[in-house]
């Protein structure tokens, strides 16, 4: 894992001795509260609903036991006894005072933790495959770029007032996890002729204008990132619309100059980019690549988690869901998930915290991931302590076996605590996991991706769910529109944008149409191997929407 | 009247000579062109929101132009450390924010050469650009 050194340890305390200072302006008038906004969103701060609230950054996903204890702490001390896991591996406390901060920020700082572009026009934490140097499937681990680019565009002198928000993603391996075609700057590792460079993909996201990322360079060298990642934004700083917000992102400033001309303003920029950078970039990245090698691995006697599997149907079920195959045969990577039916998705209480904290100090080689569904890793689990992993998780709540399947929901704060909301989402969550295990077709229906947002925003990416929820306002009502297939993209299907259904629904109705639809896909399969994903695509639309408004018609 | 702000704090407007303003819709490919012959380059910020201006001024600077360089419009102290970087000399504000913001605020950021992860990532700075 990346350990601070010297010099961020002195960039993290003179940011936040800054940030101190930026608070008391507001406070004795130097700074307006104009002035102040974008000051307190480049550190993280957000004014909500109900009250500010702190999203701290979990660079490229990864947490230590420590650095896991100190958010347990912060909820503790600073909330109401709970932080909420996004799915742009941040973390969100809710309930924080304004004056406060400062002194959570100083606490963060001692393990290396910040909240430093987690909000406002500037480049974002970027995000990165969950799995990432642990998954038996990488061409190169993402984390080391991840970090370079984290470096590189922190408090970046002329990125920090972009036209909106701008989100960079990176994926190692071939299977994207994540979701890198929804990204202002999607970057994909690949191998060409013994050489490692990127695929760079442009002008993805979701929001009120869904649009998946274009191809800007099919190979670009690795040493080359930095430049060309400084070309596009400086072409986009340019050129990106500031006279209407919701048509600021990057997506449309491609969608309206065309990827031609978008693509050219970028290599006139990396012409003029390029020499001014020395390569030592690429010193320190080798130094940073040095950083996330694999911890040493122990020899275990892994077969006990195959002999345990036969003896224990309840850890059977659990590890058949959770557990992941790791680089090394003899280990594996165990997915927690933050999604309890009845619970907030990807809540998780400061007991939670300290419990995964510990797992993780004994079993885990002190590693948590935090993925972009709202899930806990633990990337790196000997076979031999996998049932003992599964006893403690089970005593601490946290044993549910539904990673991938419909109770497994993303979901945006919605209406519970987003200003911009225009219908609740985690109480429907809630009620849609809870029902379908109630009636217990949870795991005959099987893998399924099932996404909702709160309003157009898409925070919940649900235009990228199997089957996603937008909950919009129609005069006064909560009304939910339904999409079906959606995709994040892997290996075999690229990315792909869910299809609207029809009319929306109220919101006790959703309920009894996801029923329909489901009912209606299980009679329909080719068998309990092919998925609901897999029967849309061979089915089409027309028999799923037939179910889904068949009472609504039944009724007309 | 303005103020302008130099890293030792805030002067009185001391420029006498052809200044050219470039406004922040400027194109790119016509900027060498339009400051070939200033005594001074004004980068203009209608509002302190609009970064463009920070990416106008290393592009004066990539032109070729080694002359004074001015930021000017309502940027506020915290971008002080920003302009600097981005190839400014200095900053020209309006009165009304020189009256809230005080010198010692503006000061507090002329220590724009410290914790710089772009520096220490070998860029070498948009001096380095004049060819
Ligand atoms: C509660 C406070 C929140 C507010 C006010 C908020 C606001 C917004 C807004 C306005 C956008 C759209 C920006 C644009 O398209 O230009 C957005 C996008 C996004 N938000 Fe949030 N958000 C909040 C919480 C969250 C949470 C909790 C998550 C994760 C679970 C999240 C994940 C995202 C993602 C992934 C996007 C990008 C969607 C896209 O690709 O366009 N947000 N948010
Ligand atoms: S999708 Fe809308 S309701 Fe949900 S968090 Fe984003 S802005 Fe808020």
């Amino acid at each position: 894992m990346y350990q601070h050194n010297a010099f961020d340890q002195a960039f993290l305390r003179n940011r936040n001795t800054q940030f101190r200072a930026q608070v008391e302006r507001r406070l004795s008038g130097s700074l307006t509260e104009d002035e102040f906004k974008p000051l307190r969103l480049m550190n993280g701060v957000y004014l909500q609903l109900h009250a500010y609230m702190l999203r701290a950054a979990i660079p490229y996903g990864t947490l230590s036991a420590d650095q896991m204890r100190v958010l347990a702490e912060v909820a503790e001390r600073w909330d109401r006894g709970y932080g909420h896991f996004t799915t742009r591996q941040n973390i969100q406390f809710n309930w924080v005072a304004l004056t406060d901060i400062p002194d959570i920020l100083d606490h963060m700082e001692t393990v290396g933790l910040h909240a430093i572009q987690t909000s406002g026009n500037c480049i974002r934490n970027t995000t990165t495959d969950a799995l990432a140097g642990a998954a038996a499937d990488e061409i190169a681990d993402p984390r080391p770029y991840a970090e370079l680019i984290r470096q590189w565009s922190t408090d970046h002198a002329e990125f920090q007032f972009l036209p909106r928000k701008f989100k960079i993603a990176i994926t190692g391996s071939p299977d994207d996890r994540a979701a890198i075609a929804a990204h202002d700057v999607g970057l994909q590792l690949v191998e060409q002729g013994g050489e490692i460079g990127f695929r760079v993909l442009v002008g993805g996201g979701l929001g009120r204008t869904p649009m998946l990322a274009q191809e800007l360079r099919p190979f670009l060298p690795s040493a080359e990132l930095l430049p060309y990642l400084e070309a596009i934004l400086s072409a986009y700083n340019l050129a990106g619309r500031r006279d209407n917000k919701y048509k600021a992102r990057i997506k449309i400033t491609v969608f309206e100059h065309g990827i031609d001309t978008f693509r050219q303003a970028v290599e006139d920029q990396f012409a003029r980019i390029r020499p001014a950078y020395t390569g030592e970039d690429q010193q320190l990245l080798a130094e940073i690549a040095a950083q996330f090698t694999l911890p040493d691995l122990r020899e275990n006697m892994a077969e006990y988690d195959a002999t345990t599997r036969k003896v224990d149907p309840l850890y059977a079920a659990w590890a058949a869901q959770a557990v992941s195959a790791h680089k090394r045969a003899d280990h594996a990577s165990v997915t927690v998930a933050l999604k309890v039916a009845g619970e907030e998705p990807g809540d998780a209480s400061a007991d939670q915290m300290r419990a995964l904290a510990d797992i993780a100090a004994r079993y885990g080689y002190n590693e948590l991931r935090i993925t972009h569904s709202q899930n806990v890793v633990l990337p790196h689990v000997a076979r031999e302590d996998l049932p003992a992993v599964h006893a403690a998780l089970l005593r601490a709540g946290l044993a549910a076996a539904n990673m991938g399947k419909l109770s497994d929901i993303i979901a945006c704060p919605g209406m519970d605590y987003c200003a911009l909301a225009t219908a609740r989402s985690i109480p429907l969550a809630q009620e849609i996991a809870q029902h379908f295990q109630t009636i217990g077709l949870e795991d005959e229906i099987g893998a399924l991706n099932l996404k909702i947002s709160g309003c157009i925003n898409a925070c919940g990416h649900h235009h990228l769910g199997h089957i996603g929820i937008l909950g919009l306002d129609r005069a006064g009502a909560e009304n939910y529109q339904i999409t079906i297939g959606g995709h994040e993209g892997d290996s075999t299907h690229p990315a792909a944008i869910g299809e609207k259904m029809g009319p929306g629904f109220a919101y006790e109705a959703v309920v009894p149409a996801l029923e329909r639809l489901l009912r209606a896909y299980l009679e329909l399969r080719n068998g309990a191997e092919e998925t609901f994903l897999e029967a849309v695509r061979r089915l089409g639309l027309a028999p799923f929407r037939a179910a889904l408004y068949a009472e609504v018609s039944d009724a007309a | 009247m303005s103020v302008l702000v130099r890293d030792d704090g805030f002067h009185a407007e001391d420029f006498d000579g052809l200044a050219v303003e470039l406004a922040p819709t400027t194109a790119p490919e016509e900027i060498a062109a339009l400051v070939a012959n200033a005594g001074l380059v004004a980068v203009r910020f209608d509002s302190f929101a609009d970064g463009r201006g920070f990416t106008l001024g290393r592009l004066v600077r990539t032109a070729g132009y080694t002359g004074r360089l001015r930021a000017r419009g309502p940027l506020i102290a915290d971008q002080y450390a920003m302009a600097r970087r981005a190839g400014f000399d200095e900053v020209e504000i309006p009165a009304e924010i020189a009256a809230r913001q005080s010198e010692a605020d503006w000061r507090a950021r002329a220590d724009w050469q410290a914790h710089d992860y772009r520096k220490r990532l070998g860029y070498k700075g948009c001096d380095s650009l004049l060819a």
